[in-house]
């Protein structure tokens, strides 16, 4: 089963949910930090990284005595990645998709393959718990390869957490398709429950189930529970605000680790989500 | 013209209620939404919508069952295996590169320009406000963000407005670069916390990496005083300015749930006091006031 922990809004606690859940459940767990920009799982876990890959994506590369400047490549190219410019072919690395398309159209065989780096991937453990994290290059805008690299190390018959970005756009829904339960994160605050909308406008169109979690639950208002209400959106878990676990999370400590009561509510969310997914899987 | 970019690199720091409460305090000013993923800024504000577009991104591949003799050319081709064995495309998995459009041998597949988000320009209490709204699991974060940031240079011209206050997004791709390209100078804002400063460190390379100037300022810096310190220090050797500190205060939240400013909901608060000051030292650096 993997699930995804959402939030629409940063900082509402995602990577919190994420790390205690996977720590409570101690064994056949495997954690993957998808926000690849600010990846911050690792601050918590502290695992032994035991493997680092680069990842690339493939960008072309213009042979000058080949090219023939017929400009087939940046016709087809619609992220203005290649474009021919009075006598030569200039390329824009960063701006490339990878699609393909101008080595489809180059008759002259005038372009190769050369890579450019999106970042790294890092696998390593803690204890019982598998972990993988990306970090995306500073500088780099295109983080969906990346994240689709984190993911493809989910191993079958484990239990995949995955921490995804905030927002709604093209990084959430790499992280979160074709996950079997989204766990959203949110506050009780107007920006937290707008963003939660906004979050679970996205889940729905990916037709994933959906819980959630209500972060520093006694601040703020009642809307966002009068909208899970609503939506018929259960909620699984409240976390107080509690200036004790802030400290703790400031630090770099894990709430089950500073108040092990915590770890059975941990457990008693993972049941809940269990069920919930199972239910979806029956309906079928 | 000066433009001010508030950014965090870490979601959840700050940025909004900061950037809100210091835009109040701003005259001859544009507001400028740039989170257009997730935008917030509009409760605090309450804009009267002037001028309401839509964005249109790029095209999205459809393909024509009349005329596809499903010889999976195109399935072949895309990168994204956003083509089913149906010879239908997945909306959502469709990158917009248009290959199969193009090498389709039958012309089968249309390319049409999708309406991605909407994007406005209002008027508020404190000035006016130029924002957008990304359609939701959209593509072109960036060039949306660069169109509201466009959008609200002409309106700053055309008005003669010295300064723009732009609220970002969080973390370091695509909308991020789009909006910090150019500009006058960044604020970060970073929290007190192990993930603040692993964050904050990466949004300061970021701004290195595009020679924009960055100031800091540590919000709710009492959680954790320690880490603080620490956090001004690595920015401080980074080259960045650190600004005054702002306490955990709830009024932050309060005024929130009020849809205000901090000024507006209680101007005698720590925090109202210590965001002046912030506002006042960023003055300094822009050379407005």
């Amino acid at each position: 089963m993997i699930i995804s922990i959402a939030s629409g809004k940063g900082g509402t606690g995602k990577t919190t949910v994420a790390t205690n859940l996977a720590v409570s459940i101690e064994s056949g767990v495997e954690i993957l930090d998808c926000d690849v920009e600010e990846p911050n799982a690792h601050l918590f876990l502290h695992p032994v990284i035991e493997h680092k890959e680069s990842v690339a994506v493939v960008v072309p590369e213009v042979d000058e005595e080949k090219c023939t400047l017929c400009g087939k490549c940046a016709e087809i190219c619609q992220f203005k990645a290649i474009v021919v410019l009075g006598k030569t072919v200039l390329t824009f690395p960063e701006m490339c998709h990878s699609c393909g398309g101008c080595f489809e159209v180059c008759s002259e065989n005038a372009l190769s393959e050369t890579g450019r780096l999106v970042g790294t991937v890092e696998k390593g453990h803690r204890n019982g718990l598998d972990f993988v994290h990306g970090r995306l290059r500073v500088g780099e805008a295109m983080s969906p390869p990346l994240i689709s690299k984190v993911r493809s190390f989910a191993r079958p018959g484990m239990l995949t957490i995955i921490d995804a970005p905030p927002g709604t756009s093209c990084p959430v829904i790499a992280a979160i398709k074709g996950t079997d339960f989204v766990m959203m994160v949110t506050e009780p605050t107007p920006f937290g429950l707008h963003d939660l909308k906004l979050g679970v406008e996205a889940v729905k169109l990916l037709g994933i189930p959906c819980g959630l979690v209500i972060n520093r639950s006694d601040i703020g208002d009642d809307k966002v529970r009068e909208y899970a209400e609503q939506e018929d959106l259960p909620i699984l878990m409240e976390i107080p605000f509690d200036r004790k676990i802030a400290e703790a999370y400031s630090r770099g400590e894990l709430i089950v680790e500073v108040m092990p009561e915590w770890k059975e509510k941990f457990l008693g969310l993972y049941d809940q989500i269990k069920e919930l997914a199972g239910r979806e899987e029956a309906r079928g | 013209m000066k433009e001010l970019v508030v950014i965090s690199g870490k979601g959840g720091t700050g940025k909004t209620s900061l950037m809100a409460g210091m835009a109040s305090l701003a005259e001859n000013m544009v507001m400028c939404d740039a989170d257009v993923d997730a935008a917030d800024l509009h409760l605090l504000m309450a804009p009267e919508i002037r001028e309401h577009h839509d964005f249109q991104g790029g095209g999205i591949a459809v393909i024509n069952s009349d005329k596809c003799i499903e010889c999976g050319v195109c399935r072949d081709l895309c990168k994204w295996n956003a083509i089913n064995e149906n010879f239908e495309v997945d909306s959502l998995e469709c990158e917009g590169c248009g290959v199969c459009v193009y090498l389709c041998p039958e012309h089968a597949i249309d390319f049409p320009i999708q309406k991605c988000g909407e994007w406005f320009i209002s008027g508020t209490r404190f000035g006016p406000m130029v924002h957008a709204r990304l359609g939701i699991a959209q593509e072109n974060s960036g060039k949306l963000v660069t169109l509201v940031r466009q959008e609200a240079k002409k309106l700053a011209e055309r008005e003669n407005l010295e300064l723009i206050i732009t609220d970002g997004p969080p973390g370091i791709g695509c909308p991020v670069i789009a909006s910090i390209g150019g500009v006058t100078a960044l604020l970060i804002v970073a929290e007190p916390t192990v993930s603040g400063l692993h964050d904050m460190e990466r949004v300061v390379q970021l701004a290195a990496y595009f020679k924009v100037p960055a100031m800091l300022c540590v919000n709710k810096f009492d959680l954790n005083p320690d880490q603080t310190l620490v956090i001004e220090d690595r920015a401080k050797a980074q080259g960045v300015t650190v600004l005054a500190r702002v306490p955990f205060d709830p009024v932050f939240t309060e005024s929130m749930v009020q849809g205000k400013t901090v000024f507006e909901y209680k101007i005698e608060s720590e925090a109202a006091y210590a965001l002046k000051q912030v506002w006042s030292e960023i003055g300094k650096v822009l050379e407005i006031n």
